[in-house]
């Protein structure tokens, strides 16, 4: 305690400017100040891509409305999609694992400081870029603003033909460079996770938020090369005429799809699989039992891995592949539906039994539950490929989705901000508007994308601005836009949480809620070098042990 | 507007006429199956699991009189883990049986020879139709006979797409195959009832996809017949509108547009020699009334913002003109 009490002595002599903290930021390369830098970017990035969700409902709300142009909408749910998973999805992973990973493994920061900042940076101008495309995508030629390609970007859409101006080019640095940065991320969480584990925390011992994020890792490695080799494929495409998928002079529309899915696939279980990682320390820590299965948990994980990988053309049963073909990508898919129902059950089994506690991270861990569970049973209606020659590029996907997207990513995202900011921050979240947060946004959303699945059952197409009326979609479409109001109004109860609690909230502690994981061990929030001096662990509960001398866990493992 | 055309003898439009549970053609019907044994599969582990979650939280929830101590801590189970873990697989193997069958039964299936052949050819955002045995052109509506079951009928369908992927799909007929160009793909169908189908693009194509809407005609054998020898004859030759059409066939209108049997022969938008026969305009973005018409032989842009015909900027004198001159086009 000493070295902190100098800390405190020294602090208030100090009196920082704005430009010092800010030259701060931009210099920095400790793991949690990063970490929270990208998840605030993230969160920024969030409310952004949101608002444009939330302007592209209003435009649908009632059939042949003229709120939008055609022009408008296309260039939202362009932006809207490909900003919620490079901008908000990908970055929250990545500052998640920088703040949580070395803590919960005991070390003093990420095994390469200086590459975890430069990661940074590249997915922040990135995403900067992708915006700044709305300003400067005319380009010379004067056409265009955005990119209105659709985040998935089809060739030929993409061509120089059917996309002038610069938009395209936009879309594509941006996801470069933010790709650049995911991959620099994936490399030093493999490097800190295999290298700065602390004495005693053998792999088998990690917490199941590292496993995660190690699986996570290996797949980002794996998943992103082929995503920047197809864009810089494009690139030459438009600028040197390289007709890779210019179907004008003869190139392939369907290898990008592949290209792109052989990304996009995994992409999606690089997404879920965090939200695996906070539900599986939460959930074990509110219901006062250890995660049951963590072998099997483990196991599940690793075959999730792998089999995502042997899925992609899930996306494409549409484009005419032979019956061989549709048949095992069904096959592979559904078999996806094995390990992922195996992490349910032991989720189910960690609480079965136990005294579950009702606080907010809990809370949002069992929407998760539910709406994962959901998502997961419209997943195995996707694979079954002739259902998704119906259901394919319907709302129907959109809700799917959503579901697994917002009901299962975003809640584990909440959960983990009202589990770990007292960490981070060293103050409680209000519980009272931390409760308004939780039910508005848990009825929007059910308003919004239960009754998304409907109109996709009678017909509807997902990425049309405008539609007729007397096809029974309109009230469906009334209840999902109004969904949006209350959601909006929920996400507003966090921010206001979370700027009041960081002056006003009650003191958190060392450890709030009674849990078992390193983090919890040091103070909040944690001092720059995390641990005085580094901890030993004999078990997967190291905090556990040390509070229950007389019935610790490395007695059963 | 004309009589020759039997679209207005068809039944009035059925009610949820793209509604994925109402099929009304083999390949539907079959999705249709496999559809309602997927729900109920994904319904009832929903129940069951649902249920579990749900008790588990009401029974194992903290009361306010035990909160010190910790429950039993309990690590796993090998024995629960297998259960869970072969369920499932065996699940997952009825449903791969069911799924391969109905693949291979819509994938791979004979079509006899008497089948209706034609080629559908997607643009920025409308359809090109041509019925290559019967030497037809026409655009966004296709029509088609019934396949009763005395007489079977089916229609094959060949996807070709002429600019970016677009997607066919009419829900009571088929599901959904993409228009890919350099690429045949093909879809097929035997209509089961006479009546109007309709559909959309599904595969986002740029800026009026929404508009690029799909009408399926499905007629009776005789009065499909009927249909193919108008649609075989050569443009109407109308004395009372040679001025009309002289302004026409002198403006830029000929580079995109064709007319059998006059010097315009352009292939970038649709087949107008029979023009005055389709319900609407636009693909299904407007009805072909006169005053549609005009409207959009005036400024497109106004009625269909973005598609690729220009405004052509004619004066009112030529647009009287022109538009008369369409009129008689049945
Ligand atoms: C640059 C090419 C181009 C020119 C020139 C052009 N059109 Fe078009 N036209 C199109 C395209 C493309 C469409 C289909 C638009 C859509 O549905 O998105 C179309 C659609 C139409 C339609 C509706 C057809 C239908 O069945 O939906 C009519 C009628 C029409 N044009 C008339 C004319 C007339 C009259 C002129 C001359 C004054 C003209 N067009 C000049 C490209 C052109
Ligand atoms: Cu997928
Ligand atoms: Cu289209």
């Amino acid at each position: 305690m000493a070295v902190q009490e100098v800390a405190l002595a020294r602090a208030p002599e100090m009196h920082p400017s704005i430009i010092t903290r800010l030259h701060e930021l931009v210099v920095t390369v400790d793991h949690k100040k990063l970490g929270l830098m990208y998840i605030a970017a993230a969160l920024f990035f969030f409310t952004v891509a949101g608002s444009m969700a939330a302007l592209m409902r209003l435009q649908l709300v009632v059939p042949n409305n003229d709120f939008i142009s055609p022009q408008v909408f296309n260039r939202l749910f362009t932006m809207h999609g490909t900003a919620m998973v490079f901008l908000v999805g990908m970055p929250i992973l990545a500052g998640l694992a920088n703040y949580l990973v070395p803590l919960m493994i005991g070390a003093r920061d990420m095994a390469l400081p200086r590459l975890n900042a430069f990661g940074f940076w590249m997915f922040f101008f990135g995403g900067l870029l992708l915006y700044f495309s709305y300003l400067a995508g005319a380009g010379l030629s004067g056409m265009g603003s955005a990119p209105d390609v659709g985040w998935f970007a089809y060739s030929p859409l993409t061509a120089r033909a059917f996309s002038p101006g610069m938009s395209t080019d936009y879309w594509i640095l941006a996801i470069l460079l933010g790709g650049i940065g995911s991959i620099v991320t994936a490399i030093n969480l493999i490097a800190t996770i295999f290298c700065m584990r602390c004495k005693g925390m053998t792999l088998m011992r990690m917490p199941m938020f590292v496993w995660l994020m190690l699986i996570v890792a290996g797949m980002i490695l794996l998943a992103m090369p082929p995503l920047s080799a197809a864009q810089i494929m494009l690139l030459l495409d438009r600028f040197l005429g390289a007709m890779f998928f210019d179907t004008q002079a003869g190139g392939s529309a369907v290898l990008w799809q592949h290209f792109f899915w052989i990304f996009g696939h995994p992409e999606v279980y690089i997404l879920i699989m965090p939200a695996f990682a906070v539900a599986s320390e939460i959930i074990p820590v509110f219901s006062r039992k250890p995660i049951f299965g963590y072998p099997f948990m483990v196991a599940a994980a690793i075959m999730i891995g792998f089999i995502s990988f042997g899925v992609w053309a899930h996306h494409m049963f549409t484009v005419g592949m032979s019956s061989i073909g549709n048949t095992f990508f069904a096959v592979t898919t559904m078999l996806v539906g094995v390990p992922t129902g195996i992490k349910i059950f032991n989720w189910l089994g960690t609480m079965y039994g136990g005294k579950i506690r009702f606080e907010l991270p809990m809370l949002f861990c069992i929407g998760f539950l539910f709406q994962f569970l959901i998502a997961g049973l419209t997943g195995i209606m996707l694979a079954a490929a002739p259902f998704d020659w119906q259901l394919s590029d319907s709302t129907f996907v959109v809700a799917h989705f959503h579901f697994v997207l917002i009901g299962g990513l975003l809640y584990t995202i909440f959960a983990a901000i009202y589990y770990w900011y007292p960490k981070a921050i060293g103050r409680m979240l209000n519980k009272k508007l931390g409760l308004w947060h939780f039910w508005l946004f848990t009825i929007g959303f059910h308003l919004t994308f239960d009754t998304m699945h409907i109109p996709g059952f009678l017909g509807m197409p997902r990425r049309i601005y405008t539609y007729d009326a007397g096809r029974g979609w309109e009230v469906f479409n009334m209840i999902s836009t109004i969904g949006v109001a209350l959601q909006a109004a929920a996400v507003l109860c966090l921010v206001i949480n979370l700027l009041w609690s960081a002056r006003k909230g009650e003191k958190a502690g060392d450890d709030p809620w009674d849990a078992w994981t390193l983090e919890w061990a040091t103070t909040s929030p944690p001092p720059a070098y995390n641990f005085e001096v580094l901890p030993k662990v004999r078990s997967r509960r190291p905090l556990w042990d040390i509070k229950h001398p007389e019935d610790p866990d490395w007695r059963y493992e | 507007m004309a009589d020759n055309l039997n679209i207005h003898q068809i039944a009035v439009v059925p009610e949820q006429v793209t509604n994925i549970f109402k099929p009304l053609a083999t390949p539907s019907e079959s999705i249709y199956q496999i559809s309602l044994l997927t729900l109920a599969i994904c319904g009832v582990i929903f129940l069951i699991v649902g249920g579990l979650l749900v008790y588990t939280i009401i029974r194992f929830r903290t009361r306010s009189n035990d909160e010190q101590s910790e429950p039993p801590q309990i690590y796993g189970s090998n024995q629960i883990e297998l259960a869970w873990t072969v369920f499932p697989i065996l699940i997952v193997f009825v449903l791969i049986l069911v799924t391969a069958r109905t693949i291979s039964d819509v994938q791979n299936a004979t079509h006899p020879p008497d089948s209706l052949k034609v080629t559908v050819v997607g643009h920025q955002w409308w359809w090109e139709i041509r019925y290559p045995d019967l030497g037809i052109v026409t655009a966004n509506e296709l029509h088609v006979p019934v396949s009763d079951p005395a007489k079977p009928r089916r229609t094959v369908l060949k996807l070709q797409s002429a600019d970016v992927a677009h997607s066919y799909w009419v829900p009571q007929l088929s599901g959904k195959v993409d228009l890919i160009p350099n690429r045949d793909n093909y879809m097929w169908f035997d209509p089961k009832q006479t009546g109007l189908y309709l559909g959309n693009c599904a595969e986002y194509c740029g800026t009026q996809h929404a508009h690029m809407l799909i009408r399926v005609i499905v007629h009776q054998q005789e009065e499909f017949d009927r249909w193919v020898l108008e649609q075989q004859k050569p443009a109407v030759d109308n004395r009372e509108v040679t001025a009309g059409r002289k302004v026409f066939l002198s403006t830029s209108c000929v580079n995109c547009h064709t007319i059998s049997g006059t010097i315009a022969g352009g292939k970038f938008g649709p087949d107008l020699t029979h023009l005055m026969s389709r319900d609407t305009l636009g693909a299904g973005a407007i009805k072909n009334t006169p005053n549609l018409l005009r409207a959009w032989v005036h400024d497109p842009q106004k009625l269909k913002e973005g598609c690729l015909m220009p405004d052509m900027q004619l004066s009112q004198q030529e647009l009287d003109l022109i538009v008369a001159y369409l009129s008689t086009l049945k």
